[in-house]
């Protein structure tokens, strides 16, 4: 692994005079990241280098899917979903990692304006007639929640630099990532001001017998659901077998 | 997390396979000694160690189907089966599953299915243990007196119901609506809590039905069979909620499970295995009770939309 590295490194210092117009050169080891049966997380790393000193913030985005958020209340003696608001196009992951605090790199404002970090994501309900109190509070609840699940996250201080030049980074991803297209940015920044950017896709795929299973459930629900009665019912057959004569 | 790992494809979440093993086996080991299905401690177990609920249904009513097929056998061999009872209660089982899984669709689309599946399991496993730990302990303390004589056959409204038939095999003459409307309401159960309904079924058939003690637990398992196995297919056509990973790893460790139970059974005493097994059932109850009332630590959950 780290020998790899170093050589990609190597690559992308000899590449750096010849493509001396771009301030910013990055890539990942791997563009995808299977999930196998045994999955339990894993980590790809980012490297790269700049023209000079800077900052680097990377931020990695899942694909985009509509999520509800449910509120419980207090009803006969139990705690039942109630009010609810679904945001449209939410990120399934978004985790910013930076060579030190964002707050340090970009001022706040400049965040918002170019959409850098957590607090900075536009998650709007999908009914535009939701209340702006409930807009709120529910948003802080998803965004809560994703960070619980460490599928919203900033990691400052993860970005290490060789040198003011090179740069590497090692992405984390949970057990619970979902699966899809990811979009890795990368942005050089300069004293506050975003100089150069690069995004590289990552996909991230059920591979092997997990895979199959989720896919011939999908495709193919009720041949999926025969062969799942198929199959209990062979084992338990082949168990009673051994006990014949009992 | 555990050394060992597995990721169920469906449940979208990865578990220590030994952890289901020895669930599986325990709840196994349950069936074997207590002789019912142990599906209504399964699948609110499975909740408890993080699979989602629709999913623990309808994986248990998979496993299931390997259970009920490996205990219905040993009954065939000895000639424990009612077919004809037994195929008359699918019938109405078929319809009840179908009717269950239609509403559990609902129950999922209006956000409610999580607590629906609580709630119902709190209720059933409340009144199970309350009935199952009063019966043992008067038997318990009524061992010692004869046991009064009770007469062969008592007749109830119930038998007075049309479209009599004659089952050879339970040496009785009935009603053909009798097995139906049981199997239709066992049914339901099945699809929406992922059980067998043998711990229904049984007493039913023992006490309404009024048929012999020796082909009840046969004539369930098999029908129990059937009902699972249109439960599992419909879970996976209308929910898309049978993890087969999941649900093979509990067979392996419920069949060895089942094995052992079977001998410990027969070694222990009746009474106070009932009685124990109440208490189980009500602890399993006593959690599910705390979990719906007590303030939980986040009122927010998420859900996503396809």
């Amino acid at each position: 692994m780290m020998r790899r590295l170093l050589l990609a490194l190597a690559f992308v210092m000899a590449a750096l005079p010849v493509r001396a117009d771009q301030p910013l050169l990055a890539d990942l080891t791997g563009h995808l990241i299977a999930i196998t049966t045994g999955f339990t997380g894993t980590s790809v790393v980012l490297f790269g280098a700049t023209d000079g000193p800077g900052d680097i913030v990377a931020i990695v985005r899942g694909p985009e899917r509509d999520s509800v958020v449910w509120r419980k209340r207090h009803l006969a003696g139990m705690w039942i979903n109630g009010p609810n608001v679904t945001f449209a196009n939410v990120p399934s992951y978004y985790a910013v990692f930076s060579n030190r605090k964002l707050d340090d790199i970009v001022p706040p404002p400049a965040q918002a304006l170019s959409q850098i970090g957590i607090a900075n994501l536009r998650i709007d309900p999908r009914d535009p007639r939701t209340k702006q109190d409930d807009t709120t509070t529910f948003r802080a609840a998803l965004i809560a929640e994703q960070m619980r699940a460490h599928l919203f996250a900033e990691y400052p201080g993860s970005v290490a630099f060789l040198g003011d030049r090179l740069f590497r980074a090692t992405l984390n991803f949970p057990a619970n990532v979902p699966t899809g297209n990811y979009l890795v940015e990368v942005l050089l920044i300069r004293s506050g001001k975003v100089v150069s950017g690069q995004t590289t896709p990552l996909v991230i795929a059920e591979t092997g017998v997990g895979a199959d299973v989720s896919e011939f459930a999908s495709n193919n629900a009720a041949l999926y659901g025969f062969a799942a009665i198929l199959g209990a019912a062979l084992l338990g057959w082949l168990a009673s077998l051994p006990f014949r004569n009992v | 997390m555990g050394i060992l790992d597995i990721y169920l494809p469906i449940a979208g979440v990865s578990l220590d396979v030994m952890a289901l093993l020895v669930l599986g086996a325990a709840v196994g080991v349950l069936s074997g000694v207590f002789g019912v299905g142990g599906g209504f401690l399964l699948t609110p177990l499975l909740i408890f160690i993080g699979v989602p609920p629709a999913v623990a249904v309808a994986s248990s009513a998979n496993q299931l189907v390997g259970a009920s097929v490996s205990g219905a056998i040993a009954h065939w061999r000895r000639g424990n089966i009612d077919f004809l009872m037994g195929a008359l209660m699918l019938v109405g089982g078929f319809a009840g599953s179908a009717l269950g899984v239609w509403l559990f669709a609902i129950l999922r689309r209006i956000g409610q299915v999580e607590l629906f599946i609580s709630l119902a399991y709190a209720l059933l496993l409340t009144t199970l243990g309350a009935l199952m730990l009063v019966e043992s302990t008067r038997s318990l303390l009524r061992r010692r007196r004869a046991a009064a004589r009770r007469k062969l056959h008592q007749h109830t409204w119930l038998h007075g119901l049309p479209l009599k038939l004659r089952f050879r095999r339970s040496k009785l003459y009935t009603s053909a609506l009798l097995p139906v409307i049981l199997g239709f309401l066992v049914g339901i159960l099945s699809a929406v809590l992922g059980v067998g309904g043998g711990f229904v079924m049984v007493p039913a058939m023992i006490y309404l039905l009024r048929m012999p003690t020796v082909v009840v637990p046969g004539t369930s398992l098999f029908q129990i069979i059937f009902v699972t196995a249109s439960v599992t297919l419909l879970q996976a056509v209308e929910n898309n909620t049978v993890d087969v990973v999941l649900a093979m790893v509990l067979l392996i460790g419920g069949v060895l499970g089942a094995q052992i139970g079977t001998r410990w059974g027969a070694k222990l005493r009746g009474e106070e295995l009932r009685a124990l097994l109440a208490l189980i059932v009500l602890a399993v109850a006593a959690k599910l009770v705390f979990d719906l009332t007590a303030r939980p630590d986040n009122l927010f959950s998420l859900g996503a939309l396809e």
